[in-house]
């Protein structure tokens, strides 16, 4: 990967100043190099991740992970149907799986209500759909690489040869 | 009880009060730490944990685990087209650091020299004349702090034994590109002096490809190659290393290492022989992001008018601070006093060293430019 991309996946933050002392670059072909990620999608957005289990004024969120048989329209394969499916704004992430089923659906409701009511009244009743299995989840452990328990970090000595 | 003559006489080091002063300080940002600030990749530390639950506990060889000398062979000869026979050329050993008393206890006899390019790393004095031997200090503060055969031919005489050469280099982070090697060891082979190659940062080398010592023409019988699990795994706290040499001194180090270390604890010859199967992917992108560290630091510190020339390896900067007029224990104990920056004076590493710092990159970026920050404000108090 770019070296470019790397830094900024970990860190999205990472001014352009910075990111050019770091690889001997520029800052203005650094900018350039941004700025044609962005425009080509390689870039799709800067985001913080953020841990909601220490945010205690928000409504607490529910999430599902629902596995999704599908009938594959003719020409069409799996394409049409995902794309009526992951439009919905309750789904957050939408993938191909191989195996038993066809797609997983990842929902977020403020309750478990609104998330069997989206799997009853929206997500079964499509046309194409022919079943789905809906799998709450109950702890996050560790996300897109980040794990979510912060640990003590064993502390070095201060100062060594 | 009266103390030896030989410990009585080594010289504690004159920065001791200097690290109790860090020691002693909270909140300090730390610049002045010899090892990785990565933890041990967690394959590594499972491989570990997984040998003590299957009841690995017991000694080892002495040499160490087979199977850790055979790792350690085939990634010689993968790395570096080296052949070490895992039997006969190979010992493990608690860290580089024992590996050097073992070496110099084996071939120094009474009176015998051995050279120290300095700066250099802090025990190679004082474990040349534990052994009995005097270490020869060789001042390459006027070589861009490199050993050159010119220097060389004017320290070797005929009690010239070894010399102990360490690239890429503690504290200063200088490197040696093939051709350079190749002159030394034309010297070192004219008179015959062994060499004693640390090459524990061998792996943290940025701009060309590491060359070990023993793969140039003729050396291989005249080396002893040490390397180690610190510094590439971020493995410090384990303390595995190795030595890889002619069989006759693998078999002298291995006859003292018997009968004072037994061998190294195998919960951590475990896990170093894991870090051989899995962890090089985890060695690439802690090197790639030491890089960028390093970039961010000879940048910064030019610009603030601490000359540094860009080190090709290990993960330190040297940068020279004798802009401000001030000694680098001064320059150090102000730092730290003034902004709780810690960093290393240069003369730690040898008097020859007066005049420069030693930072360590291996630290967060927040960390360093946070320190960067302090480090500005610090020099333009004191314009």
């Amino acid at each position: 990967m770019d070296e470019i991309l790397e830094i900024l996946e970990k860190d999205g933050r990472a001014s352009v100043e910075d990111i050019a002392k770091m690889t001997r670059k520029k800052p203005l072909d650094v900018k350039k190099a941004i700025k044609k990620f962005e425009k080509e999608g390689a870039i799709l957005k800067y985001k913080a991740v953020i841990n909601k289990d220490l945010i205690k004024e928000s409504e607490s969120e529910v999430r599902a992970l629902i596995e999704v048989n599908i009938v594959p329209q003719k020409d069409l394969g799996f394409e049409k149907i995902a794309e009526r499916i992951y439009s919905f704004p309750e789904v957050t992430s939408c993938y191909l799986i191989s195996g038993t089923y066809d797609l997983l659906v990842v929902v977020e409701g403020k309750n478990l209500h609104t998330v069997s009511n989206f799997v009853a009244e929206k997500l079964s009743c499509l046309e194409n759909v022919r079943g789905t299995a809906t799998h709450f989840l109950l702890k996050k452990y560790k996300e897109d690489g980040v794990i979510l328990k912060q640990k003590p970090q064993n502390q070095r000595i201060a100062i060594s040869y | 009880m009266k103390i030896s003559k030989i410990v009585e006489k080594m010289q504690p080091s004159g920065i001791r009060a200097f690290f109790d002063l860090v020691l002693g300080m909270k909140e300090v940002i730390s610049l002045g730490v010899g090892e990785p600030d990565f933890v041990t990749p967690w394959q590594i530390r499972e491989a570990g944990i997984y040998s003590l639950e299957q009841g690995f506990t017991s000694y080892t060889s002495n040499k160490g685990l087979y199977k850790l000398r055979l790792g350690i062979s085939r990634f010689l000869k993968n790395k570096y087209s080296l052949d070490y026979c895992p039997d006969e050329e190979i010992l493990i050993t608690v860290g580089v650091s024992e590996g050097l008393d073992l070496i110099l206890r084996s071939i120094v006899n009474p009176g015998d020299k051995i050279l120290v390019p300095q700066p250099s790393y802090v025990s190679y004095g004082p474990v040349t004349e534990l052994a009995g031997g005097t270490p020869v200090y060789i001042d390459t503060s006027k070589d861009g702090f490199k050993i050159t055969p010119k220097l060389l031919e004017k320290h070797i005489d005929k009690k010239t034994k070894g010399i102990i050469l360490n690239y890429p280099t503690n504290p200063s982070g200088v490197s040696y590109r093939r051709k350079e090697l190749q002159e030394i060891n034309k010297v070192l082979l004219k008179h015959k002096i062994l060499c004693i190659s640390d090459e524990v940062y061998g792996d943290l080398t940025y701009d060309f490809e590491h060359i070990a010592f023993p793969t140039l023409p003729k050396a291989k019988n005249n080396t002893v190659y040490f390397n180690g699990f610190s510094k590439s795994y971020a493995m410090t706290g384990w303390r595995v290393g190795f030595a890889c040499g002619p069989q006759e001194i693998i078999a002298a180090m291995t006859k003292i290492h018997q009968y004072t270390i037994m061998c190294v604890p195998i919960t951590s010859q475990m896990a170093a022989a894991e870090a051989l199967v899995s962890g090089r992917k985890s060695v690439e992108q802690m090197k790639r992001e030491y890089n960028r560290r390093r970039e961010l630091m000879v940048t910064e510190l030019n610009s603030l008018g601490l000359k540094c020339s860009r080190p090709q390896g290990a993960f330190y900067v040297f940068p020279c601070i004798k802009s401000t007029g001030l000694s680098s224990l001064d320059f150090s104990r102000k730092l730290l006093e003034e902004e709780k920056v810690a960093v290393v004076p240069g003369t730690a590493f040898g008097l020859c060293a007066e005049g420069y710092i030693r930072i360590s990159y291996a630290s967060s970026m927040d960390n360093l430019k946070e320190a960067l920050l302090r480090i500005k404000r610090f020099l333009e108090r004191r314009k």
